[in-house]
């Protein structure tokens, strides 16, 4: 087979995308539903009576289990990838999941999801498999190999389980690339821009600053900093929160007995905050189990408020990466924007302050959605690597590595070996003996961080150095060599001198899953095979066929249906039918292409579908109810559902 | 005792089999990617050995090898091939970091030719009054103990006027000394450049304590700085 496709993915805490170069613009590539956002929540089904194992369901159709059935679906995974026990235990104050009740210190922390348990890395492998297939079903030809963003303050353990989760999925991961970097490559594919660059990121759940230097082509980093634990998520729990302890104090009803609840709850928060971003007040309007009635204006100043100590948190990490990159902020040519949280105005108005921007005439740059730049940029970034287009063969990111490494040293402090903000590949040489004659182990313990303590550091393995000649203490002479691969990823070696050996070294990493672990743990899917793919493929153009002629099947019993001219309805029985006599074939383009023909046939339909919607709301029914109500007319998601009411 | 790029033994290209010096890092027969050479950091760049460097030439010649160089233009690549990429492309990195930094490259190349210097952040450099050089001694006691005062101050959640503006002054004038003492060393680079094997010497000698004494100064700016909290 010719090397197919590289496409790129962000794996992002609140929704992943994937995208590809087409020609010289990188595009999103929509998922059945026609949506260019896949929620990062994954849902577990009942389990079959039959005892087989549930399906894994992901992204919108998950996100529906929520409210149903919140103890079998996990989100915002990205927080917990790369963890030990204890932060995660710690992260799940605010989360509703569980934690596997045998974990054990050292080990991988596994999340209870209904029956059964899962790492971090396989949830986040399902949400890149349901990627895999949706850019497999537009190209209509398997998808092996891929580039997966990762936010730049992301450490070794944290990349190391990405990289896992695209293995488990059954993607080469060609090349993790920085979040903020990848926003940078596709605002600057258009332009042949020379000048520096901050971009400025913040996600559901993690945010990133970083500084770039833009020349012929060549976006070199300067400097990157962060905080993996800073985003949206923080403001939604801030949010829920506050509800929780009002509705408590105002109703006496203690909502965390009621997962499903919290969850509404916690639903509503979103929108209160996405409405803030556009509207002067939001309200809360929710029914307890009790029956009562939550209710609760938000007005946008009390919003800003409330969420200055968090958006507060990004400043200091701004100002730490101008500082290493010597850079004034006034010397910032220009500001880049990433990320859903940035659409909040408050957040608008500290990058302004951060960067001086008003003042100089100038404004960030918003132009391309925040919620897609990511993924934009990581189809750049494939196209660089796949090293077949003329649009990209003259880019080259060059990225650092967001975090000092260092080895612990006498008296549990740290001996710096490579600076944070270095470029990537990086590596240090160091050399080590033996304290004891005889000795034929050496322990060499790696951290990552800034701090002085290797305590206070984040650990990042233990390396046995063994196998070394017996020899008088302090006559041995190992050379180990670490090197930061292009990832942001450490690998190491290591060499006895005086003997010439080589001496045997054991990479323990100190947290995540070791090479036999992935392996057990790749999706049992019929990826690879050729045929099964075919055989997927067809599965998949029936069941969408099968969608929009169960929903054409119910639409004479619409009211909107009668305002449809005989044309019209001859149009759609015509297509219909003939979607039916496809659907008899094997071939499945052709089932697709006859499902397209009869969507769009049925297209004004369903506009009037979303207009009866619309009047049934001014009418006096929620928007909600009347979502609902539509929801029983049409299976979603099918592109002639109306268009989801959040 | 220089380490010369020419003392490199030849081998042979892995894919044109043509004889090569180790030293570079593509065949200049065939244009493939070589293993990593075991070569100085300048002659990376294709320098010998000095310390007036053209900056921009240097950020020039950076960019031009990394553009063929980069593990993301061996992507698709043998395993080899990647490998070495990789590797070449590090010891690039490292190479570009070290030189185009003036205290590091300085340090490099005393490295190089075998002076011992201290470790940029080794603590212990500080406490050692072996190390507070002769003519600051003085002063620096003076200093030690204000900084004590500031510091004791700060948990009680005094504040003294005199004291802030007496350590502000202390700051100013050791920023003059460690100024001076970066001027001094550019006027021994081109000593070193362009001397013969005797004023090379002397210039070296002259760079280590100079270097000496500016990694002291650095740590009790940053020791100052830290305590004013600034």
């Amino acid at each position: 087979m010719a090397e197919g496709r590289v496409v790129g993915i962000d794996l992002g805490t609140t929704n992943s995308l994937v995208a590809y170069m087409q020609g010289d613009a990188p595009v999103v590539i929509p998922g059945v539903d026609g949506s260019n956002l896949v929620p990062s929540v994954v849902a577990l089904d009942p389990m079959p009576a039959d005892g087989s194992r549930p399906t894994v369901t992901v992204g919108n159709s998950a996100r529906k289990a929520l409210i149903e059935t919140p103890e079998r679906v996990i989100y915002s995974v990205k927080r917990l990838m790369g963890r030990s026990l204890e932060e995660v235990r710690n992260e799940l104050k605010f989360f509703p999941f569980r934690l596997a009740n045998d974990a054990e210190a050292g080990e991988v922390p596994r999340v209870q999801l209904g029956e059964l348990r899962f790492t971090p890395p396989e949830i986040s492998a399902y949400v890149l498999r349901q990627l895999k297939r949706n850019a497999e079903r537009f190209f209509g030809a398997p998808v092996t190999q891929a580039v997966i963003t990762v936010p730049a303050y992301f450490n070794d353990a944290q990349r190391q389980a990405t990289k896992d989760a695209g293995r488990m999925a059954g993607l080469e991961v060609l090349r993790l690339v920085n979040e903020p970097t990848a926003a940078a490559l596709a605002y600057g594919l258009d332009r042949a821009k020379e000048g520096t660059i901050a971009v400025y990121d913040l996600g559901g759940g993690t945010f990133d600053i970083s500084i770039l230097k833009l020349r012929d082509g060549i976006f070199e980093v300067q400097s990157t900093n962060g905080d993996t634990h800073l985003g949206g998520d923080d403001i939604d729990n801030l949010l829920l929160t506050i509800a929780l302890d009002e509705i408590y104090a105002e109703h006496g009803v203690d909502l965390h007995a009621h997962p499903s609840a919290v969850q509404g709850l916690r639903k509503a928060a979103i929108d209160a905050k996405i409405q803030l971003s556009t509207e002067s007040v939001a309200q809360f309007d929710i029914e307890l189990p009790n029956g009562d009635r939550y209710q609760r204006e938000i007005p946008r100043e009390v919003f800003e408020q409330l969420i200055e100590p968090i958006l507060e948190r990004t400043a200091a990490p701004c100002k730490q990466a101008l500082a290493d990159a010597g850079i004034a902020p006034e010397k910032i040519d220009e500001v880049v924007m990433v990320g859903g949280s940035t659409r909040i105005p408050a957040v608008r108005q500290l990058v302004d302050e951060l960067f001086h921007l008003s003042a100089r005439g100038k404004k960030p740059h918003t132009e391309l959605n925040p919620d897609e730049v990511v993924a934009l940029g990581a189809a750049v970034q494939a196209d660089i690597l796949a090293g077949a287009s003329k649009t990209t063969e003259e880019m080259l990111l060059l990225d650092v590595t967001p975090l000092s490494l260092g080895i612990e040293a006498l008296g549990g402090t740290v001996a710096r070996i490579i600076q944070r903000n270095s470029t990537i590949p990086a590596s240090a040489t160091e050399h080590f003996t033996t304290g004891v004659d005889g000795q034929t182990n050496v322990a060499i313990h790696v951290v990552q961080g800034e701090r002085e303590l290797a305590a206070d550091c984040r650990s990042l393995a233990r390396f046995d150095l063994k196998g070394i000649p017996p020899m008088s203490a302090g006559l041995p002479r190992i050379e180990v060599r670490f090197l930061i691969d292009a990832d942001g990823i450490l690998q190491v070696s290591a060499r006895e001198q005086r003997s010439g050996q080589a001496a045997q070294i054991e990479v323990k990493p100190t947290y995540g899953l070791t090479d036999e672990q992935v392996e057990s743990m790749i999706l049992d899917s019929f990826d690879h095979a050729e045929e099964d793919f075919a055989k997927r493929l067809l599965i998949e153009a029936r069941n969408e066929a099968d969608t929009i002629l169960a929903a054409v099947e119910r639409a004479p019993q619409n009211p909107a249906w009668q305002q449809l001219t005989s044309n019209e309805k001859a149009a759609i029985a015509l297509a219909s039918d003939y979607l039916k006599k496809a659907k008899q074939t094997e071939n499945a383009p052709a089932i697709r292409e006859a499902t397209l023909i009869l969507d769009h046939a049925t297209r004004r339909f369903a506009e009037l579908m979303m207009e009866s919607a619309v009047t049934t709301a001014i009418r006096g029914k929620t928007m909600n109810a009347a979502g609902e109500e539509l929801g029983d007319e049409v299976t979603a998601p099918h592109p002639m559902a109306p268009a989801e009411f959040k | 005792m220089l380490k010369v790029i020419d003392s490199a033994v030849p081998v042979a290209c892995w894919s044109c089999s043509v004889a090569h010096n180790d030293a570079t890092l593509f065949c200049p027969h065939c244009s493939k990617i070589q293993p990593p050479p075991g070569s100085d950091f300048f002659s990376v760049f294709g320098l010998t050995p000095r310390l007036n460097l053209d900056l921009p030439e240097l950020e020039h010649e950076f960019h031009r090898l990394s553009r063929r160089l980069h593990p993301d233009r061996f992507a698709r690549a043998g395993e080899n091939e990647k490998q070495w990429s990789l590797a070449d492309t590090a010891l690039l990195n490292d190479a570009y970091r070290t030189l185009k930094e003036p205290i590091h490259r300085t340090e490099y190349l005393l490295k190089l030719h075998g002076a011992e210097i201290g470790e940029e952040h080794s603590g212990k450099d500080r406490k050692d009054p072996s190390r507070v050089p002769a003519d600051l001694l003085e002063e620096v006691f003076e200093l030690n103990m204000q900084l004590e005062e500031m510091r004791l101050e700060r948990t009680t959640g005094e504040a003294d006027p005199v004291l802030q503006a007496s350590l502000e002054q202390a700051k100013r004038k050791f920023d003059g000394l460690l100024d001076e003492v970066d001027h001094d060393l550019r006027a021994q680079w081109q000593a070193w450049d362009e001397g013969d094997i005797a004023v090379r010497q002397s210039a070296q000698k002259t760079m280590v304590a100079l270097l000496d004494r500016r990694r002291y100064l650095s740590n009790l700016v940053r020791d100052v700085t830290e305590t004013l909290g600034v």
